[in-house]
Parts: structure tokens; sequence; C-alpha cells
């Protein structure tokens, strides 16, 4: 009987559905890659040969010509200095807003998850339920708001405006990560005499590295990607990178110049981008806890 | 091929991870089951009977060797080919269908026709009394219902195998104990052959026909439940099975005048059926269970104790002593009239009892 | 319960959570509050109390622009939506296969979210341009008869619009729907592969109905994203060609800054605001109530 001879790991057949699969993969792959390799190359690029040749061709003659103009002298309006004002003004903006935003949100989500009291989970919903609005329909208050309190146009306007804006998600995420820690940690330091201060610094804090890296890069993605808040609130010194790079491409007057545009987009994308590389897998779960557990 | 055998493994390997990291889960296994037979596959984690079980089903590739299900070898062939029924430790239903639906999904994919898929459900339904279920959802079923519709979901496919997957270890004591004893009615009722996986040995002495106790991917014993329970192969059968434990002594086994030295007890042997009678004086270890301890010997076999601590479990109460500084435990039938410090003249059924090299840890 | 006990019982956590309350009251409801009201006002540069009625929105809804603007949205929303889902879906489901480099495909398809959405919206912008984009380069290739000028084309230009927000966005439903697919149970991909079940089969009958929380919350998501989108579109067309690709987000910013008609704007936003409650509460109250349900099992 031939089935005696039958043995061992059955044979790997590369079946028709699994190169479907990789197919698909690397099909879809291109076309997520190929804004990227487009950026890239056209920035290399001499605006002549971007006028004669092919979107998709590599660069004949290496141009590095867009790169420093797009640093430094490109104009955005009346001002001809490049994105370089704008990135000082992004760290300026994205690091204070980060702190107090995430600082503010865990308080909120130990205060949440271990100090309940009657109307806490109200005013919970409350706050998600604002999660949803559309900027548009509280940015002319708010602006309002903030030039009574004389802090509009200004850099803690915009830190101000992104916790708003950042607190319903990252609250939740904190509060759904902190109900999961165990109960009764809490409630062994409350018997050893632990306050709500007390506990949060020297229990809950050093527990929430995971979920802390998690918000924080969230966070710095989320500001640093910001256009329409950073334009209405942060003053017209203080505007975002990407502010100043809609300023260079989008220009009325002169020529495009198109290679020097991509240099500018490549060089707005580089600090989230970096930080999405070195930390994509925490980024992944950030995403998924923060949406699922909701 | 005697077609006495439902299922055989043939000289199975497997191997966890790759190259140098890799781990051998299983090396040249071997067993073979009866037609009818339910064969339990015992161990602690780790043991590989998962394992063998999946690659029994085909969920797993072997690296070398073969499986043969009803005279077939299957070796290569997908699980769906195997004819073989599964059942999971979590009952794997499909949440979103009705118990109908889970039960003729799998019929309905071999493209069988309307009528025999309602005449086989109707038959399987009746026969594990599911019928009024048929139209309820998993999540609206208990425990011993969810285990019914995951049996008739194999039962159905005719599936001459059944493999069960530690399915009562998520379960409390109680459920534990009718679900098992409907999985006994349903092997008397059925007849098919069925291989059962746990690390629980009292589930295994209650269901099995044959046992095969597992360590390290390697069986250790393989026999009928009462054999296993009074005559283990080695050191660690023993000591796996059986609750309360089996009690352990080191010493010294003195061949010439076939007696064993405890410290400075000394225990004669005669009663005692050797596998082979071992050619000198060896370091042994003497096990004997403690249903096998008498309180109050007459015999000229007595040993001097006294009761140190005292477990009533209801039905017979254990009695704790020692033994040249070692504890020693001892079963009796119903309450005891014994206190702390009491003085005892225990005997040992030295015929039950069990003698392994120290070394090899093998019976004697 | 006398009133000092009930304020200063946990009295810590209430001081903590004190920012969350008044925010909440005077920015989520209060702002939107004013927003409502001043739409019945004729204030043009600035909020002034001279109430008329329904005036601005009578004109809102004869505005030919606001029209273009809702259908817009519509278009917009379905097409990004179902995109999404199906996309971010189907990519979850193939990298799931046990894929060699699983990790290097998911970066691949999710480093698009990590951009801002003005970043995506130029880089699209660039790649669709008819004279140098995407039409001149095929041309070159040898079809001289292809055209690309969506951008550029009154009814087509929210399809591009669309393209590049599924582009930006399947990655992100792509990490939900993986999570959702992970956390199936082994065992029931044991039982159909034991049952007998082919892999799409499966997924149809078995997987995708018990995912059906993540699809959910996956929409609600997408669907909430909708609303507010204006960076993407504001660099990829600035609302044009004309006003081919306005949406209700264009038209109210624009008739607060560029026009100076904020009661318009507020009219605008009050519509924007209704009709995300409509879409929302149905959910919300399923969300809560199936939870409630949930609980006391």
């Amino acid at each position: 009987m031939k089935t005696l001879t039958i043995q061992g790991p059955k044979p790997k057949d590369v079946s028709i559905a699994r190169i479907g699969v990789y197919c698909f993969l690397i099909l879809c792959s291109l076309f997520f890659l190929m804004p990227l390799y487009i950026m890239i190359i056209t920035s290399l690029k001499d605006m002549e040969e971007i006028r004669q040749g092919n979107l998709f061709y590599l660069p004949k003659n290496l141009s590095t010509y867009a790169w420093p103009k797009a640093w430094g002298t490109a104009c955005t309006g009346f001002v001809c200095e490049g994105l370089k004002p704008g990135l000082l003004n992004s760290f300026k903006i994205t690091i204070p807003s980060v702190i107090v935003s995430v600082s503010l949100a865990a308080i909120n989500g130990y205060a949440l998850s271990f100090w309940r009291f009657k109307g806490a989970y109200f005013f919970f919903g409350l706050c998600i339920f604002g999660a949803f609005i559309p900027y548009q329909v509280m940015i002319y208050p708010l602006l309002r708001i903030e030039n009574i309190l004389g802090i509009y146009s200004s850099i803690p306007g915009i830190v101000l405006v992104h916790t708003i804006f950042g607190m319903p998600i990252l609250t939740l995420i904190f509060r759904n990560y902190y109900s999961n820690l165990p109960i009764d940690l809490f409630k062994a330091a409350r018997i050893d005499g632990g306050n709500f201060i007390k506990i949060f610094f020297y229990v809950i804090l050093p527990m929430s590295t995971p979920i802390m890296i998690v918000a924080v890069i969230l966070q710095i993605t989320g500001i640093w990607n910001d256009f329409l808040l950073g334009l209405v609130f942060a003053g017209r010194e203080n505007q975002p990178m990407t502010v100043q790079l809609n300023n260079i491409v989008q220009v009325d007057f002169g020529v495009a110049e198109y290679n020097v545009d991509m240099a500018a987009t490549i060089l707005t994308s580089l600090v989230p981008l970096l930080v999405y590389f070195f930390s994509g897998r925490l980024f992944v779960k950030g995403i998924a806890a923060g949406a699922l557990k909701g | 091929m005697p077609i006495s055998n439902s299922v055989e493994v043939k000289n199975l390997f497997f191997k966890y991870g790759t190259f140098k990291g890799a781990v051998n889960i299983l090396s040249e296994m071997n067993l073979s089951i009866h037609k009818g037979e339910f064969m339990v596959l015992l161990g602690p984690s780790g043991c590989g009977k998962t394992t063998l079980l999946n690659c029994i089903a085909g969920l797993l590739d072997l690296d070398k060797g073969q499986i043969w299900i009803e005279g077939k070898n299957v070796t290569w062939k997908e699980p769906k080919d195997r004819n073989i029924g599964m059942v999971f430790q979590n009952y794997a239903l499909y949440p979103s269908m009705t118990v109908v639906k889970n039960i003729s999904f799998g019929l309905k994919m071999t493209g069988a026709s309307k009528t025999l898929i309602e005449k086989k459900v109707k038959e399987v339904s009746e026969l594990l009394q599911i019928n009024d279920l048929l139209h309820r959802k998993p999540s609206q079923l208990s425990g011993g219902q969810r285990q019914r519709v995951a049996i008739g979901r194999a039962l159905v496919r005719g599936a001459k195998v059944f493999l069960f997957d530690e399915p009562l270890s998520n379960l409390d004591a109680k459920l534990r104990a009718e679900l098992r004893y409907e999985i006994k009615k349903l092997h008397r009722d059925l007849d098919n052959t069925m291989i059962y996986v746990t690390h629980d040995q009292i589930e295994a002495m209650t269901l099995a026909d044959r046992i095969a106790v597992m360590k390290n991917g390697i069986i250790q014993q393989l026999d009928n439940p009462k054999t296993i329970y009074n005559k283990p192969n080695n050191l660690f059968v023993a000591g796996f099975i059986g609750s309360p434990g089996m009690n352990f002594f080191g010493g010294k086994l003195d061949r010439k005048n076939n007696a064993l030295n405890i410290g400075n007890t000394k225990i004669k042997l005669d009663p005692y059926d050797y596998v082979s009678k071992p050619q000198q004086d060896l370091e042994v270890i003497f096990g004997i269970r403690p249903e096998d301890i008498t309180l109050n010997s007459n015999s000229s076999i007595s040993i001097e104790a006294k009761v140190e601590l005292i477990e009533p479990m209801g039905a017979d109460t254990l009695i704790w002593t020692s033994l040249e500084s070692k504890p020693l435990a001892i079963r009796t039938e119903g309450s005891s009239e014994l206190k702390l410090h009491d003085t005892l003249n225990i005997g040992l059924d030295i015929a039950r009892s069990s003698i392994f090299d120290k070394k090899s840890e093998e019976r004697l | 319960m006398n009133l000092s006990r009930l304020l200063f019982r946990n009295l810590a956590a209430k001081i903590a959570l004190l920012p969350m309350i008044v925010i909440s009251l005077t920015v989520f409801v209060g702002c939107v509050i004013y927003s409502i009201i001043f739409s019945f006002t004729n204030s043009k540069l600035v909020p002034v109390f001279d109430f008329i009625g329904w005036f601005q929105y009578t004109r809102l809804f004869k505005s030919r622009k606001w029209d273009v603007a809702v259908e817009n949205i519509f278009i917009f929303g379905f097409i990004f939506t179902i995109g999404c889902l199906i996309l971010g879906f189907l990519l979850a489901v193939f990298i799931d296969q046990k894929v060699r480099n699983e990790s290097l495909f998911r970066t691949i398809f999710l480093y698009p979210y990590a951009m801002s959405f003005i970043v995506t919206g130029l880089v699209w912008k660039w790649v669709m341009n008819p004279t140098f984009g995407l039409e001149h380069a095929v041309q070159m290739w040898g079809w001289e008869s292809f055209v690309f000028d969506w951008l550029v084309n009154r009814d087509l230009a929210i399809y591009a619009v669309c393209i590049s927000a599924v582009w930006q966005g399947s990655g992100f439903v792509m990490v939900l729907m993986l999570a959702g697919l992970r956390g199936i149970d082994e065992d029931i991909w044991k039982a159909i592969a034991i049952d007998g079940i082919p892999k799409w089969r499966a997924y149809f009958s078995v997987i995708i109905p018990m995912i059906r929380p993540v699809i959910v919350t996956s929409v609600v998501l997408i669907a909430s994203g909708v609303v507010k989108v204006y960076d993407l579109i504001l660099a990829l067309t600035g609302g044009g060609p004309g006003y081919a690709t306005t949406t209700p987000a264009m038209y109210v910013m624009e008739h607060f800054f560029n026009r100076a008609n904020v009661a318009q704007s507020f009219a605008a936003a009050t519509i924007m605001f209704i009709s995300v409650i409509v879409i929302l509460a149905p959910w919300a109250y399923w969300e809560f109530y199936f939870r409630q349900r949930k609980e006391q099992n």
C-alpha cells in the first residue's frame, strides 16, 4: 500500500491562496508607500527635471537644492525664513500641551477609577460626548473666552485648547487602564494610611508607565500634526510647522517649486514619523486600547 | 494492520521552535488505542499531552512519524478528512449561531442535502436530549448543555473518534462531577473511541479504560487505572496518582535478609512482589498509600508512633504521624476517636506497597 | 445627608476632577449653547444680541454652497466609511494569516496615520496634479489618452478627496480590526478546522459576527472623523474647484474669518452639531443599555 510510506510533516504546498495573500499585501503596500516615495524623490529633483520628467522616475541628477530652501529661505507669507521658525514653534506648542493634557487625564482617570462619587460618571459621560462634537461648533466661543482671559493668540492659549480637546479620549484610556489594575493594591494603600495624592504618586504613577507611553505618543503625533487649532489659537509668532508648510505650498504668486514643497512636507512629518517608527508597537496598542475598551 | 486498533501513533516526533532553540515536545512517541476504548492522556502542564492530541487531530504538523485512524494513514490529511470530532475546554461553539446551526454547519459544508441534514440533526439531538434547546444560542445554555451541543457537533458528521481537550478544567467541582458522569454515560451508550486529555487524576481514574501517564513527552506508564494505582511503574507515576498522595521514605534495601532499613526501623519485605529482584544492596525509596496502613496492627510487623495531627475529611479521617522524623499519613474510615499524642501501633501492608530504585526511580 | 457632608466627602477627588467638570460644562455644553443662541441673531463681525429668528437658517438652506457642502459630506462620509472599513478589514485579515514580516506590513499600512492631514493633502495634490503628476506620468508611458484631472473636475474632485482620506485612515481601522480578530478564542479556529469549514466561509459566517462590537466602534470613530474633516480638504483642494469640495466644516470656518458673518457660521455649526447628535444618540443609548444588561448578568 502506497499509504504505508506517507509519514512526517505534510509537504508545504505553495497554494494559490498563499500566493494571493502575499500579492494582495504587496499591492497594498505599493499603494501606501507610493506617496512617501514620491515625496522623497521629488524633493531630490531640480525643477527642470520635474517639468519634463515622469512623476515616478528616480532623479537623474540628484539635487539637494530644495532642502536648505525649505528649511531656511522659503516664503511663508511675507516672511521668507522657511520652516525653521515653525519647528521651534511646534516644539513650543507640543511639549507643554503633551505634559499638561496627559497629566490632567492621568489624574482624571485615577480619580474616576478609584475614588468614585455621585455625579462623577455623569460629567465623565459629558466629557466623552464632547469628543464627538465638531470643533467648528466650539471654536468661536472658545476664542472669545480666551480673549477675555487674555491668552488668545499665545502659547498658553493653544496649550489650553489642546488640553481641552485631548481630555476626553485621554481620560478614557487612563480610566480604562486604571480600572484594570488590581483594586486590592489600592485598598492596601488606604489601610496603610495613604490619601488621594500620596497613593497617586507612590502607588499608581509607578505602575502607569505603559499607558503613559501610549498617551504621550498619541498626543505628540496628534498635536504636532494639528493645523486648524494652531492656526487659530497660537498667535502669529507661534505658528506651528503644519501652518508654515501650508503657507509655503499654497503660494498665490510666484513660481511653484514642487521640490521645495515636497522637501517641506518631509521636514514637517519627520518628528511624528520618527516617533511612530521608534514606538510603532506601542502606538498600535494605544489606538486599539483607547478605541476598543471605550 | 490489526483493525482492532482505532488510532495508532507511530514513531511521532514533534519539535517546538526552530534550529538551535527547538525543544523536543514529543520523541519517538508510539501509542495504540483500541476500538471503542476510552484512553486518557494524563500528566502535568507541559508534558506534551495536548500536543499529542493536536497531532492526532491534524491541527499540528508533526516532524516525523505517522498517524493512523481506523486503519487509514491520515498523516497528511486535513482535520476534516480524519473523521474525528473534538471537544474543547471552552467548547468553542459558534456564538452567533443557534444550536441547530452550530451542529449542522460542518455537515452543510460537505454539500449534504437539506433533508439529510435535518434527519441527522434530529437523530443526534434526540440521543443527546437537546431537542428543546435547538433554537437557543450558546450564551443561553448551561455548561452541561454546551458540552452536549459540542459533542453533537462532532457526532452529526459520523465521527468515529472523539477527542477531548480538558473539557472540565474551567468548571467548579460540582459541575465537573456532573459532566464527568455524563461523559462516561455517553461513552457507554455510543461506544466510540475516545481520547481524553486532562491533568486531573481523578477524572483519569474514573473515566479511563486505559491511562497514558506522560511526563516530558514520554509515556511513563500505559495501563488500566487499577494497575496504575496499585503498581505504579516509577516514582513520578506513584506520586502523581492518588489523593491524598503516597507516602515516600528513603531507605536501604538489605538483599540478603530481604528487608528494608529506614533509619533505625527495619521492615521485612517477604510479601513484596518484585518486578525484578536486585542483585545487591541498594538505596531505595519506599512508597505506601495512606489507606494501606493500619492503625492498630496485631501482626509481628508493627511500628510505634505518636499522633501528631488529625484531619477529619468527612467520609474518612487522615491521621498524621512520623516515621524516622518524616511525615506519614494514615487514612482511616469514618471519624476517629484518636486524640493528639495518642500512641499508635501502625502496620504496613507490604504487598500493596511500592519500592523504587533511588537512582533510576524505577519500580523494583 | 446634609449639604456639608455631601460636599466634603471625597473632597480630594472632587477637586481633582474639577477641571474636567468645568471644561465639560463651559466648553462642551456652554460653547455649544452659545453658538446655538447666537445663530438666531444677525451678527456680522462680532456676536451681537440682535435676535432675528430663523433668518440665518433660511439663508443657509437657500445657499447653493451649503447644498453642495451637505451633498459632499454625505458622499465623502459614505465612501470614506465603507472604504476604510473594507480596506481596513481586508488588511487585518490578510496580515493575520501568519505572514512573515507581519510587523513590516503593519508599519507600512499605518504610517500614513502618523502624518498630518495637511501633509497628506499636499502630497496627494501633487500626485494628482494633471500637468506634472499621475496623468502626465502615465501618458509618458504610452497611454496617451489617459486622463486623471479629478482635482480640477467639479464633479469628480470630491472623489479625489475620498481616495486620499481612505489612504490615511485605513491603517487605523486595520489596527482596530486586527485587535478584534486577535481576541477570538483560538479554539474557535480549531473547531472550524475540524468541522471542515473553508476559511472564507468561516470569516463570513463565524468571525465577522463575533467582532461586531469592534465593527460598530470603528464605524462610530470613522463617522466622528467625517464631520470634522477640514485640514485635508483645505490642503488638497482648498474647497475647490470653486466650491465643489466644500464641506459644512469649511462653510463654517469661511463665514467666521473670511466672510465676517458669524451668525451664519453659528447656524451652520448648529446644524452640524444636531446631525452629530442624531447619529450618536441611538448608538450611545444602545451601548449603555446593553452594558447595563451585561453588567446585570
